[in-house]
Order: structure tokens, then C-alpha cells, then sequence
């Protein structure tokens, strides 16, 4: 399952959504975007957000993480059925990613990945590279956050 | 935090030099907290760090957002292409921020940011690993929609204590100008 052979442009998956609470949003800025305005609700009403708004990072680092904890519930359910499964390798990066609206304390922002492009790794015969864009979307549908992501995937082929 | 080699203190200097009406512990005051648009020439804009990173911070950050083995167990870790654990990617760039924050940003009259143009990480984070990161300002102009701001794209590079380079960041950020910084005194 999700060899780079297995994987087709267009193909799309709904990961999951996300609740941004003020404690969370606080948490991970405390930690690392300590600009005022993701810090305190005064400071974020009085800035260009409108309210307490989530550090980007944030909102970047959650979509990571619900994509892998889509893909760990699709291996697991894989190899229940007795499917070999690939082990994804890292990525060597991303670009365009946008902040489209701030993502304020208790927005629920839902993600989606879509495949945007695969090709042949040159320097790595075992892998090919899958280029992904995930987006998000409030609890108003208005789109939040976009990035077009790469990813090396292992080749059915020759990853026995 | 730790310290940062920077050289606010030349620049702001430099800047003021010309405004004397202003009360000096106003200046300083000034001078200490907000940065504006023209302060963003194009070329180095200095180097921050070290940010030192432990097992634990690594361990930590993939718990909550990237739990896939290779930056949770040594051994799956060891067979994967980064051959050893690593840290998350998103953890680098949001520790890159953090750097970016203590060096300047929190002083700086930011509103915010659009987005990242590109990311691209280059070798992998390590358990122990020393950071410094070099920003460079890549672009100054000022905003078309908002002309009491301008957006300054910075390229900024974390590095290891070898000095290789961990991963390059091409990321804009929204900063007020300093007639609009000045009219909010």
C-alpha cells in the first residue's frame, strides 16, 4: 500500500480537522512565534488578525500531524489485511505555502491533501517524489492555509 | 535567551541620528523595541544563536505533530535514508521562528506574514545539535494595498555547530513603516 507505483495524480484525502483553542494557540507560540498578537486576545484584537490568532507554524505543524495520523490509521487498517506497507521517507521541502486568513482561538480549520505531481527520483533509483497540496478551511469554509509539499516514496519494485 | 550577535545597536544609531527632538530615554526606548521597514536593508542582517536542541525537545515536538518512527525511535530511525533520528522538519521552522523571534521580530513593528515561499531542508536535525541561523533580507519593498507597510522577504539559514546547512528558508514578512511606527507614540 502507497508505493509511489500505487499513487495517482488527483488522487485526494480529507485528514482531518482541528480545534485551535486560545490554550493551544498560547502554548505553541509561547514556545516558538512569541510575537505579541498570538500571545495575548487584547494584543491579537488590536493587530491586522482581529482576534488571538495562531502562529502559522502552528497551524502548519497540525496539519502535519493530522496528515500522519491519517496515513498510521490507513497503514494500520492495511496491514490488518495482510498488505504489504510502504514506509514514506522525508521531505526534502516545500514552497508557496500561504496564510490565506488568520486562523484566530476557536476556529476548527478541517485539512486536505490532493497529489499534484510524481516523478522519478534521478539521484535515488529506490524512491520516486510525490508532490502534494494540502489546504485548509475554516468552520466558514473560507480557505486558511495552502502549501505545496514534496515527499520521497519508496518504489514497489525494488523495496523488498 | 542566549546571546545574539547583531548590530541593532549600529543601526538604530545610525537612524536616529538625525531626530534629536525626541527625549533620549524615548530614543532608547524606541531604539530597543521597534524596528520599521527601513531598517531592513538588502544584504546580511546578522547572525542569532545558538539554540541548542535535546533528544527530549525532538522527542517532544514529534509526539504531538509528526509521530512517524524516524524522529521517535532510534532503530527505525537508523534504517531510514536520514540513517539516525532526526528531528521534525516543521520542528526545524518552528524553531528557525523562534531564533527569528529573540533575534528580532518581537522587536520589530511586525504584523504578521503572508505565508513561506519555500522551505528546503537540506541534512537533518540532530539530538544535540547547536543552531545558529543567518538572515539575509532578499527583498524590501513597500505594500501596494497597505502603503504604511512594507513586506521584507528574508532568506534565513540554519546551520549546525559544523556549520552545514540544515535547511534555507525564503519567508516575507509584513513590517510597519517607520512614519506610521512613529504616529502610534
Amino acid at each position: 500500500m502507497w508505493f509511489f507505483e500505487d499513487i495517482e495524480v488527483g488522487q485526494r484525502r480529507e485528514v482531518g480537522s482541528f480545534t485551535f483553542t486560545a490554550e493551544a494557540i498560547k502554548a505553541f507560540a509561547g514556545q516558538f512565534d512569541p510575537q505579541r498578537f498570538h500571545m495575548s486576545e487584547e494584543e491579537g484584537r488590536n493587530s491586522l488578525f482581529g482576534g488571538l490568532a495562531a502562529s502559522g507554524w502552528h497551524v502548519g505543524s497540525v496539519c502535519m500531524k493530522l496528515l500522519i495520523a491519517d496515513a498510521q490509521q490507513q497503514m494500520k487498517e492495511a496491514a490488518a489485511r495482510g498488505e504489504t506497507v510502504a514506509v514514506w521517507g522525508p521531505s526534502p521541502g516545500f514552497r508557496e505555502l500561504r496564510w490565506l486568513k488568520p486562523v484566530l482561538a476557536g476556529d476548527t480549520v478541517s485539512f486536505a491533501s490532493e497529489i499534484v505531481a510524481k516523478r522519478s527520483s534521478e539521484s535515488r533509483p529506490n524512491w520516486g517524489i510525490l508532490q502534494a497540496q494540502q489546504k485548509g478551511t475554516n468552520q466558514h469554509g473560507e480557505p486558511v492555509y495552502s502549501v505545496l509539499s514534496t515527499a520521497f516514496v519508496p518504489r514497489r519494485d525494488t523495496s523488498s | 535567551m542566549r546571546a545574539n550577535r547583531i548590530e541593532i545597536a549600529g543601526k538604530c544609531g545610525h537612524n536616529l541620528a538625525s531626530r534629536t527632538a525626541i527625549p533620549r530615554t524615548t530614543l532608547q526606548q524606541y531604539c530597543m523595541t521597534t524596528l520599521t521597514f527601513e531598517d531592513f536593508p538588502i544584504g546580511r542582517f546578522g547572525s542569532f544563536g545558538p539554540h541548542h536542541v535535546s533528544r527530549e525537545d525532538i522527542l517532544a515536538f514529534a509526539s504531538e505533530f509528526d509521530p512517524q518512527p524516524m524522529h521517535l525511535d532510534d532503530e527505525a530511525a537508523r534504517q531510514s535514508m536520514l540513517k539516525g533520528l532526526s528531528g521534525s522538519g516543521w520542528h526545524l521552522c518552528s524553531i528557525m521562528m523562534r531564533m527569528l523571534c529573540d533575534g528580532f521580530i518581537t522587536r520589530t513593528a511586525s504584523l504578521g506574514s503572508p505565508g513561506v515561499d519555500e522551505v528546503r531542508w537540506l541534512a537533518p536535525m540532530r539530538p544535540g545539535d547547536d543552531l545558529t541561523l543567518d538572515v539575509d533580507v532578499v527583498e524590501a519593498r513597500v505594500s501596494k494595498s497597505r502603503p504604511e507597510t512594507g513586506i521584507v522577504t528574508f532568506k534565513s539559514t540554519a546551520r549546525n555547530a559544523a556549520g552545514q546547512a540544515l535547511c534555507e528558508m525564503t519567508s516575507p514578512i509584513i513590517v510597519g513603516r517607520r512614519a506610521s511606527a512613529e504616529g502610534a507614540r
